[in-house]
């Protein structure tokens, strides 16, 4: 009960603070990109695209920065014993974290925020670089944290004193499931935000397409939007390169490291080589055979191993494996739900980048107007694919491991708080469910408002005076 | 020196940097209604500069507290396991509370209207407040020590935090945050919001006076520390200090004090604390020290290296901003409202 209530806690919460995260991470190098265009142009429609996404960005960023708090402290609430166990070697990294990562983002970004007219156009274009660079940061030390539960390296377990202790920093840092993680999620951070600057320039074009040409309408940003949605598209484009062959890399290490993950995402329940990828199965509910599916020859092999006709190891065989090793128990995830995490995870970003190609097709050298409408309600409608991709690659990953909380050395049942009441859990559980929901509400209708309110008028050239003038930038 | 040693000084150090810095943040929440009008009753005006005097640091300040977090976890797992699932309600309250705080002070100009100001502003208040606090009852019983089983694991309930000498404690940090940030707006503002702020400043001097001087007689009558008399005496010199210095209009230096006071509160503390990190009230030998709560003397010398590199460059570019945004604001600097209108106008 306990142990339920804590994990739909963490998983709640870990999800929604991961909506915000992608896209400050990849909205911070898009702005400070359009910034650093400005400072070099002098153009004025850069500025405003800056002030335009920089706004949307620090809503964002407020809400990844409070749900980060909670990340913070919920190991030792929720998963005491989990940290008694693993402190050693997983409080490092938060830590570094925290001195490295987040003194860097939140001050530079304050500084970026209010230091328009209080520092030099480069300075504070230098700013907004090194609070993204610090998000970077951030990302690199808690997917390393996280890598290691993956795959645990540079440890051992000392039995006496009952806890996983640092043998060898530098393997925890080099990982290499931190180092294919951290690829990975950062080429879908841009994904992220690349979808995100597409929907919205995207909206944009499609009302002023409806009304250009209106002398009465109102004027459109076409040159704020239309240079947005060519950089969305040429960034998700790469983006979803990226993410493919990351991904495959990542699905290599785990075929290795955490091979039940494999054959739990595939549902795959016995050895077989070649092995086909299926697009599409209806299986038992429990998730125990397989009823009818629509495959693909030789994919799964490719994926697990790089070639074709590669041998993939099935559930029951790890079974029976892992049974021996670790002794009698069940080793199996919740199938259905790897499955399809994994399926909705590709899929999803396949269709961002289908997206992105087709939209660079349509939009090389025609005016906004000639653009199919069809298009620009695609790419709106499109905003959902990377958040969703995001989430249930998270789902996939973490619940993927399960029954393990660190692979192979200690489970997840093992690692609750032994103290604190079911009662204790449900009224958090409650209590954060109910203000997620309600900020979610908030910061969705922000965001809708600005997003739709488009970017500041052109700025007129300040006369140079002495008379004192208000502040730049205030709350 | 031990390196548990070394690391139960860099926690203590942590979360004195934590107290000074967002301490402020949380008085100038407190008092925004009271600074925040005129005569005639509230002033939107008023609100922003109190506001805009922490806007480009609380953050940062914010960020004392996860490392102080991450670093107990780095270096002294069991004590931050015990701790936090021990104290897991009021954790609770206080991630709530800095959860509205944060938000309010990003979404509260975002509409133009005064009922979406007003309620962040209740956001604000409670989200500082709240804090301010439960840190000081968080405190006082990890010096009081509660209850833990052989396991280290928190035995007793929320009842069990809230007992007179953790209320004291509460009181004492509310009034001292109050204080520091009334003195902290004494420094930054001009005009009316500064005229305000200094006469709170006597008032919440008065308040910290009393209850922190009581919480730490207390204290040190409980424990017996001799050499904690030091920081106690600092701590009581710099807050009768701080309200004359306000009384002579010297902010800068009556912001220094509230500033010692907080650290000599700190010391003492974690001076009487020394050198178990949570002592157990059932029985001495399930108590917390540096050393069985502590990490591998490997992680602890890595972790040391880190520190000492790293902290020095943060605080330098922390200083920084601090010198970027020094000048005072007043009315006059605050820019028109510049939030979107209730209904969406297209
Ligand atoms: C891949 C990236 C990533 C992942 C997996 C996580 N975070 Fe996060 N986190 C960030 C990337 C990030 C960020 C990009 O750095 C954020 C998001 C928005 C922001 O303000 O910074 C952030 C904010 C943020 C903050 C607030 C920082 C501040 O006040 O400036 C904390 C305390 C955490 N996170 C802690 C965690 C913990 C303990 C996690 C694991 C359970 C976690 N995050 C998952
Ligand atoms: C933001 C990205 C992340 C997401 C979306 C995510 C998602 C999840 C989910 C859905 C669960 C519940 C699994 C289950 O109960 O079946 C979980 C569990 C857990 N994850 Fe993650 N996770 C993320 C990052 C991390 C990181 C970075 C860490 C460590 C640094 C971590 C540590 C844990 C722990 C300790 C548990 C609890 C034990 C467990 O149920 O396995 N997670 N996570
Ligand atoms: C062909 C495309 C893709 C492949 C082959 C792929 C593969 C993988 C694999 C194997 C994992 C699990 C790693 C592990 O548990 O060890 C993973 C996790 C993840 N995926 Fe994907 N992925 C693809 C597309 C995407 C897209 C489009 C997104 C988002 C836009 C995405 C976001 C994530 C996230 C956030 C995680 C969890 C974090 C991590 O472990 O890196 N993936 N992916």
């Amino acid at each position: 009960m306990n142990l339920d209530l804590a994990r739909w806690q963490f998983a709640i919460v870990t999800v929604y603070h991961f909506l915000f995260v992608p896209l400050t991470i990849g909205l911070s190098v898009l702005v400070a990109g359009m910034q650093t265009a400005w400072v070099r142009t002098d153009d004025d429609r850069y500025l405003r695209m800056t002030k335009f996404w920089g706004k949307l960005f620090l809503i964002n960023f407020a809400m990844g920065v409070v749900t980060g708090i909670v990340q913070e402290f919920q190991f030792g609430m929720n998963w005491s014993d989990y940290s008694r166990f693993v402190g050693d070697i997983f409080g490092a990294p938060l830590a570094i974290e925290g001195l490295l990562a987040f003194f860097l983002e939140s001050t530079f970004l304050g500084l970026w925020i209010f230091g328009w007219d209080r520092l030099p156009k480069r300075l504070h274009l230098a700013c907004i670089w090194i609070a993204s660079i610090g998000t970077m940061l951030s990302a690199y030390f808690i997917l390393a944290a996280n890598s290691w539960m993956q795959h645990p390296v540079g440890s051992v377990v000392n039995n006496a004193r009952g806890r996983a202790e640092l043998t060898d920093f530098g393997a925890v840092l080099t990982n290499s499931t931190a180092v294919g993680a951290f690829a990975h999620t950062i080429t879908a951070c841009f994904v992220t935000a690349g979808m995100f600057v597409l929907a919205i320039s995207a909206w944009h074009l499609a009302r002023g397409r409806h009304t250009a040409g209106h002398p009465s309408g109102p004027s459109t940003d076409t040159e704020v939007f239309r240079p947005s949605l060519r950089i969305a598209l040429v960034t998700v484009l790469i983006a979803s390169i990226g993410v493919v062959f990351t991904g495959d890399l990542q699905a290599r290490l785990m075929t290795q490291q955490q091979p039940m993950k494999m054959a739990a995402a595939e549902a795959l329940y016995d050895t077989t080589a070649p092995a086909s990828f299926s697009l599409f199965t209806i299986g038992s509910l429990d998730g125990s055979k397989e009823v009818w599916s629509v495959r693909v020859p030789g994919v799964l092999s490719f994926m697990a191993t790089g070639s074709f006709d590669g041998r993939v190891e099935g559930v029951n065989q790890i079974q029976a494996q892992e049974a021996a090793t670790f002794g009698a128990g069940d080793y199996t995830p919740l199938i259905p739900m790897t499955y399809w995490t994994f399926r909705l995870m590709i899929g999803f970003g396949m269709l961002a980048g289908l997206i992105s190609l087709v939209g660079l097709w349509l939009t090389r050298r025609r005016a906004v107007r000639q653009v199919p409408r069809w298009f620009y309600r695609a790419a709106f409608a499109g905003l959902f694919l990377p958040f969703a991709a995001n989430s249930v690659g998270w789902v996939f990953t973490e619940m993927g491991r399960q029954p393990w909380s660190v692979y192979g050395v200690l489970r997840t049942a093992d690692g609750v708080s032994p103290t604190v009441g079911a009662g204790t859990v449900l009224t958090s559980l409650i209590v954060f469910t109910l203000l997620y929901g309600a900020l979610a509400v908030v910061d969705g209708v922000l965001m809708v408002r600005y997003a739709k309110a488009g970017p500041p008028p052109p700025t007129p050239v300040d006369p140079v005076t002495d008379e004192p003038r208000p502040l730049a930038v205030a709350y | 020196m031990a390196l548990t040693d070394i690391w139960f000084l860099l926690i203590a150090v942590l979360w004195t940097g934590y107290f000074v810095l967002d301490g402020f943040d949380f008085g100038v929440g407190m008092l925004l209604p009271f600074v925040g009008r005129t005569e005639t009753g509230p002033s939107e005006t008023n609100r922003r500069v109190a506001i805009n005097t922490i806007g480009p640091v609380w953050d940062g300040n914010e960020v004392w507290l996860l490392v102080a977090g991450g670093a107990t976890f780095a270096a002294f797992p069991e004590w931050y396991a015990s701790l936090f699932s021990g104290f897991y309600l009021a954790l609770l309250l206080i991630l709530v509370a800095l959860i509205i705080r944060g938000v309010a002070f990003e979404f509260r100009g975002k509409i133009d209207s005064d009922r979406w100001r007003r309620n962040w502003d209740v956001a604000i208040v409670v989200g500082s407040a709240v804090p301010a606090l439960l840190w000081g009852v968080a405190f006082a019983n990890i010096v009081q020590g509660v209850p833990l089983d052989a396991r280290h694991e928190f035995t007793g309930s929320l009842l069990t935090l809230l007992n007179p000498y953790a209320l004291l404690g509460g009181l004492a940090t509310l009034s001292l945050f109050a204080l520091h940030g009334a003195v902290f707006l004494a420094l930054k503002t001009t005009g009316d919001v500064r005229a305000r702020a200094r006469g709170l400043a006597h008032r919440t001097g008065l308040a910290a006076i009393l209850t922190g001087g009581s919480f730490l007689v207390w204290t040190f009558l409980a424990h017996d520390r001799i050499w904690t008399a030091a920081p106690m005496l600092v701590a009581a010199l710099a807050l009768v200090g701080a309200v004359l210095m306000i009384h002579r209009v010297r902010e800068g230096w009556a912001f220094l004090l509230t500033a010692a006071a907080i650290v000599g509160v700190t010391v003492t503390l974690f001076g009487t604390l020394y050198p178990d990190v949570l002592p157990s009230s059932t029985s001495a030998a399930n108590s917390l020290n540096t050393t069985n709560a502590a990490s591998t003397p490997y992680t602890l010398t890595i972790m040391t290296w880190v520190a000492v590199v790293f902290t020095p460059i943060v605080l330098v570019y922390q200083s920084w901003t601090f010198w970027v945004f020094r000048r005072r604001i007043g009315a006059g600097d605050i820019p028109a409202a510049s939030g979107l209108p209730v209904a969406s106008g297209r």
